[in-house]
């Protein structure tokens, strides 16, 4: 493994938080007036902007309408000066379009498309600035932008990831801990249920261990919906104020 | 709070890479002070004493804790290590993460100023949180620090700091522990010699670089025991040329000590030499022998044929050092008062150490450990410092302590936390236990072992089936049912490794409760065991094969005298005795069929000892006697290894832990086929079998034990067997056994190898579930290694233990002489074995003080002649046996010879018997 110690003795991580820790989170709803639901979040030094049109007419081709549910839209871009390197191509690459495609079926999961059925509903989340947990920090504010849309979902869907190290699993990783190359898991998660929306890992890990890791994210993914819900609130009470109720 | 860090950072591909992380400074650690109220949550483990021991420091009389800086805490952990004494406060080390104490670095300072700061700063800090704690509370933290300018700045900033060596010399009460600092101090080195002897060590980036280009070759260095001048390098990969350097001369030896890793530079094919066969011991005492030791390096460079030269080398820097504490004895110095004394080391490759002392006349005849701190280039030994005194010399407890910890087996007594994973007593076995087991109380099973085993781990039967055949069973403790993956105990068996039998002691690898008690199957007791189950014709011809967990109860635990009596025996014909009839006739069949496929019966003496009762010393030596029934159990642990090798390795092909056991290179058989030859016979060497055979042929008629004594020599030539991960290795051959696949499965409570293939067998049989551990062949590989290295201590640990009772044998018994055999001739000496007590031992030729004889050596043939009288290989001699204390370090078995009569060298019949008359009358 790398040189770098992920974990010390004394149980802290690189950035001095312990293992089942979060990174600081900020957020805020309605940042855009222009689209039907905005929010933008910061997880540490992950920072992304979420924009949410519809439920809408199809654009485009009308074949691809869907007869009993809504289509759920979702584009991924990360800004090219989000990563220490500069990147080319800000989307339309393949990493893009997987993430593209992860955030549709865990959006479809969420809302409840059968209420719209032959229309469209819009995704669109750009990161601008990365530092691990980028799928994580993706979910979270597309789920404040699609409830400051109003469009009805299940539930909040709150996203985390974790890894694992030295036996211990690790809650929301950062950028250093994800270049370690250890194994690394997305979880995004209904937290009310309990059920889960999206699970991705695509690194060898004993399944002895899986649970703990799955167990570490899912505690993190409960503690990001107490901070949303937060958000939410704080929010509404925003608005009502703005709206002399 | 959440601070946040930009630099900039270029890349490999050169571009220019800004890097931002974020950093979270923590409010919740505690100071670690036990009754502390301000930091409250932070206390689940009070690191710090709450009344630190009062060390009475004329310095700081108060009570107070220590905050050693990074310097001090590196070099002086060893005088650190005493509990109690250096209440070191651990958190210390934490700082980047407290909020109180963080700082950043300023502009212009370098990192390693900011570190020094951020010390000051938190030990400021805690002496003014220890104030909030209560008023009236004298606690201090007091800083130690061997920089100059930090210190003069702590003072500066009002925080008591001391150099190391001012706090140690102001502790009244262990004026001892000075002794034990490192001397890293400028004014250590004033008084050795300006003279520079050794040529600088390279730095390291030279040395990666040297390496990579291959003008320096990597490797680890390791001293010669028999000539303090010489050594070789082992180089590292997997180049087949130049694998050992060979390095000669003190100068090119440049400082390197036993097992440190270096980088050496080959020497232009001119001044290649041969490894010289000269003994050589360092007995100088000043440091101006360097001419001297220039005369002996010549001394060893004698004109060889060509062939003979080996790579040579010298050594430009060093990677690593593998420094550990050594165990030895002080030199007193010749001069008095005087506080520098040598230090000889009990490990002959290990160089003397200089150390400073001034308990000198109290240390003088103990065995003490002492560190090494560095070796200065104009300095003849390396510097060190006393660690600990171990004890009397010739005491057994000390010598036996000194043996273990220079073999470095683990012997200290099972920590707290091992042993509460044991089962409580008193224990029976549930229905939990009985879950995938079978029931075989009704087999009549029986054990046969050395007399005095408590350790039994196997067991055995065999009865007639309904259809004629024959079932017969190994059955093995089931110590992994017992020592679970991953805890404590389990741990600490995989570090140990292996149990160590010493003369009078065992080192156990696991507590004796699971040891003696639950894990060994003794008799009438029911216990938990691994079962291997084989259906057999009459001719030994294996049907099936069968492995479960089971429960047994053994009917008798046997001897190995016992059992051959019962055998033997023809008025006996109860349950256990014909099953041991029946199982003493497979044996004989299995190891017929084993020796046609080429395994080899090797000779090597092993001796025993008969303590006294009473006071432990040995009262006679023999050397162990072979019975029938020792091969009967043999073999069947044997097929029972083979049986299971075979079944992991088709159920785990990339991580069954194997044991393979590698063909030596035929230039390791030279010797024995030289040997051979000089008493006109033919040893083959091209297989194993046809060894095997040879050896079988070997016999004289004039001269019974020469076949023994081939034996003897041809285990000197064999490989080391090994533990190996089937995933990392693709020869699985075992060459002594002629088995194409072999494991250790039949020994779990004596060794470490046989629990991991307990499990991957469980595992396998479904009996047991699985972890992630077991299935990582990294993780394996790591288990390997450790295993055989242990192994390989444990073996030098018991033959040291087997030397020392040999020493502590013939100072009881006297001067004997005795017939003995030539095993190897050397330059200057012949290697003897005297076959009644399976000892071996050196009779040199050239003494210090007498005239050298005329020796004439001849490497071909092997043969030595002294004066007129040749000796070969095989040669009977007569020595004499005394033990010489005249080293009190290294006291040891002497040898001389008594016939044949060489003038001058042997020793005449009278001079022997004299100091027994001597000694007689003294008695009367």
């Amino acid at each position: 493994m790398a040189g770098l110690e992920l974990l010390s003795d004394q149980g802290y991580r690189v950035d001095g938080r312990r293992a089942g820790e979060l990174r600081k989170i900020q957020a805020r709803m309605g940042v855009f007036a222009q689209a039907d639901g905005s929010a933008y979040i910061e997880q540490g030094n992950t920072k992304a902007l979420a924009v949410v049109y519809g439920p809408h007419e199809i654009r485009g081709s009308r074949a691809r309408a869907l007869p009993d549910r809504a289509l759920v839209n979702c584009q991924y871009s990360s800004a090219t000066f989000s990563t220490g390197e500069r990147k080319r191509r800000p989307h339309g690459d393949r990493k893009s379009c997987e993430m593209g495609l992860q955030l549709r079926q865990t959006f479809e999961a969420a809302i409840l498309t059968q209420l719209h059925p032959r229309s469209q509903i819009d995704i669109y989340v750009q990161v601008l600035q990365a530092d691990g947990g980028t799928y994580a920090a993706c979910v979270n504010a597309a789920t404040l932008a699609v409830l400051d849309a109003g469009i009805p979902m299940r539930d909040f869907v709150c996203a985390c990831s974790a890894g694992f190290v030295d036996g211990t699993a690790l809650a929301d990783l950062s950028h250093v801990e994800e270049a370690a190359g250890g194994p690394q898991l997305a979880l995004a998660l209904l937290p009310a249920s309990g059920q889960i929306a999206l699970l991705e890992m695509d690194a060898r890990l004993h399944e002895d261990h899986l649970e703990h890791v799955l167990e570490a994210a899912a505690q993190a993914a409960q503690g990001v919906h107490t901070l949303l819900d937060r958000v939410v609130r704080q929010h509404v009470r925003e608005a009502s104020i703005l709206l002399g109720d | 709070m959440l601070k946040s860090k930009t630099f900039l950072k270029k890349t490999r591909a050169g571009g220019v890479m800004k890097i931002v992380r974020e950093h979270y400074l923590r409010d919740d650690i505690g100071c670690g002070a036990p009754g502390c109220t301000a930091c409250g949550r932070a206390h689940e483990e009070p690191a710090l004493e709450l009344q630190p021991q009062d060390l009475a420091s004329s310095l700081c009389p108060q009570p107070h804790y220590l905050l050693p800086d990074t310097n001090v805490l590196l070099h002086q952990i060893v005088s650190a290590g005493r509990p109690g004494t250096w209440a070191s406060v651990a958190s210390s080390l934490r700082l980047p993460g407290s909020l109180e104490t963080y700082i950043e670095q300023e502009q212009g300072e370098n990192a390693n100023d900011r570190n020094d700061r951020a010390i000051r700063v938190a030990a400021k800090w805690y002496n003014e949180h220890l104030k909030k704690m209560s008023a009236d509370n004298q606690l201090q933290v007091i800083f130690i620090t061997n920089d100059r300018k930090n210190k003069e700045k702590a003072v500066e900033e009002g925080i008591p700091a001391f150099t190391c060596e001012e706090y140690v010399k102001s502790l009244t009460a262990n004026p001892e522990l000075i002794d034990r600092l490192a001397c890293l101090s400028e004014e250590g080195n004033e008084i050795e010699s300006g003279k520079i002897i050794f040529s600088e060590h390279l730095p390291l980036s030279k040395l990666q670089q040297g390496i990579k280009s291959g003008t320096y070759l990597q490797g680890t260095f390791r001293a010669s025991r028999e000539n303090y001048l010489e050594a070789t390098v082992w180089i590292h990969g997997d180049t087949e040329e130049n694998k050992e350097i060979l390095l000669q001369g003190l100068k090119h030896l440049n400082r390197a000590i036993h097992e440190d890793i270096v980088a050496v530079e080959l020497l232009p094919k001119s001044q290649w030499v041969a490894p010289s066969s000269v003994v050589l011991q360092d007995e100088g005492q000043n440091e101006d022998d360097v001419e001297k030791e220039e005369e002996r390096e010549r001394l060893l460079k004698t004109t060889v044929s060509e062939k003979m030269l080996k790579p040579t080398g010298r050594v430009v820097g060093i990677i690593k050092r593998n420094w550990r504490p050594y165990c030895g004895m002080l030199s007193k110095s010749d001069i008095k008062e005087s506080r520098r004394h040598l230090f000889t080391p009990a490990d002959k490759r290990i160089p003397r150490i200089r150390i400073e002392t001034r308990q000198a006349s109290t240390l003088e005849g103990r065995r003490i450990i002492v560190a090494i701190d560095g070796w200065p280039r104009n300095s003849r030994y390396p510097n060190g410092h006393f660690v600990k005194n171990l004890g009397d010399v010739g005491e057994k407890e000390t010598e036996t302590e000194v043996l273990l910890l220079e073999h470095d087996v683990p012997h200290q007594p099972f920590s707290q936390a091992v042993l509460s994973f044991l089962p409580k007593m008193p224990w029976s076995i549930t229905e939990k236990d009985m879950k995938n087991r079978e029931d075989l109380r009704h087999l009549c099973v029986c054990s046969v072992d050395p007399p005095g085993c408590t350790d039994i781990d196997d067991a055995l039967h065999c009865r007639e089936l309904e259809n004629g055949n024959l079932e017969v069973g190994v059955h093995i403790a089931d110590v992994s049912h017992f020592i679970r993956p991953g805890n404590a105990l389990d741990q600490e068996s995989a570090r140990r490794g292996t149990t160590v039998y010493l003369c009078e002691k065992r080192i156990d690898m696991v507590p004796d409760l699971l040891s003696s008690n639950l894990c060994s199957l003794r008799c009438d007791v029911d216990r938990l065991a691994f079962s291997c189950i084989w259906e057999m014709k009459h001719n030994a011809e294996i049907l099936k094969t069968r492995f479960i967990k089971s429960i047994i109860n053994s009917k008798a635990s046997l001897t190995y005298a016992e059992a051959q009596m019962r055998i033997d025996s023809t008025t006996m014909n109860d349950d256990i005795t014909t099953s041991l009839r029946a199982l003493n006739k497979l044996a004989k069949i299995l190891k017929k069929r084993r020796i046609e496929k080429g395994a080899l019966t090797l000779s090597s003496p092993e001796v025993r000892f008969h303590m006294d009762s009473e006071t432990h010393d040995p009262v006679d030596l023999q050397t162990k006697e072979l019975r029938e029934t020792n091969s009967m159990v043999e073999e069947f642990m044997l097929l029972a290894n083979v049986s299971v090798a075979k079944k992991i390795y088709e159920e785990f092909s990339e991580h069954a832990l194997l044991r393979k056991h590698p063909a030596p290179p035929p230039s390791n058989y030279e010797i024995l086929v030289k040997a051979a030859k000089s008493k006109n016979l033919e040893i083959k060497t091209d297989t194993a079998k046809s060894l095997a055979d040879s050896l079988d042929r070997a016999e004289s008629s004039t001269f019974p034990y020469l076949n023994t004594l081939l034996r003897i020599l041809a285990t000197r030539c064999m490989m080391q067997a090994v533990y190996f991960c089937s995933g990392m290795d693709n020869d699985f051959h075992h060459y002594g056994l002629a088995s194409p696949i072999y494991t250790h499965f039949t020994s779990p409570i004596r060794r470490y190898a046989d629990i991991i293939v307990h499990r991957l067998l469980a595992v396998a049989i479904g009996a047991d579930c699985t972890y992630p551990e077991l299935t990582d062949k990294h993780k394996l590989a790591d288990i390997c290694k450790n295993l055989n290295f242990r192994h390989k201590m444990a073996q030098y640990a018991q033959r040291a233990s087997v030397a020392f009772h040999t020493q502590l044998f013939f100072k009881s018994k006297g001067i004997v002489s005795e017939e003995a055999y030539i095993l190897f001739v050397r330059k200057n000496a012949i290697v003897v074995l005297i076959p009644k007590y399976g000892l071996e031992g050196t009779v040199f030729f050239e003494e210090k003080d007498k005239p050298k004889p005329r020796l004439i050596y001849d490497d071909e043939i092997p043969s030595l002649k002294i004066e007129d009288t040749v000796f070969h290989v095989f040669d009977k001699v007569k020595v004499k046996i005394m033990l010489d204390s005249s080293n009190l370090q290294h006291q040891k078995i002497r040898m001389s010879l008594v016939e044949p009569q060489i003038p001058g060298i042997s020793i005449s019949n009278m001079d022997l018997n004299e100091p027994e008359k001597k000694k007689m009358k003294l008695e009367k």
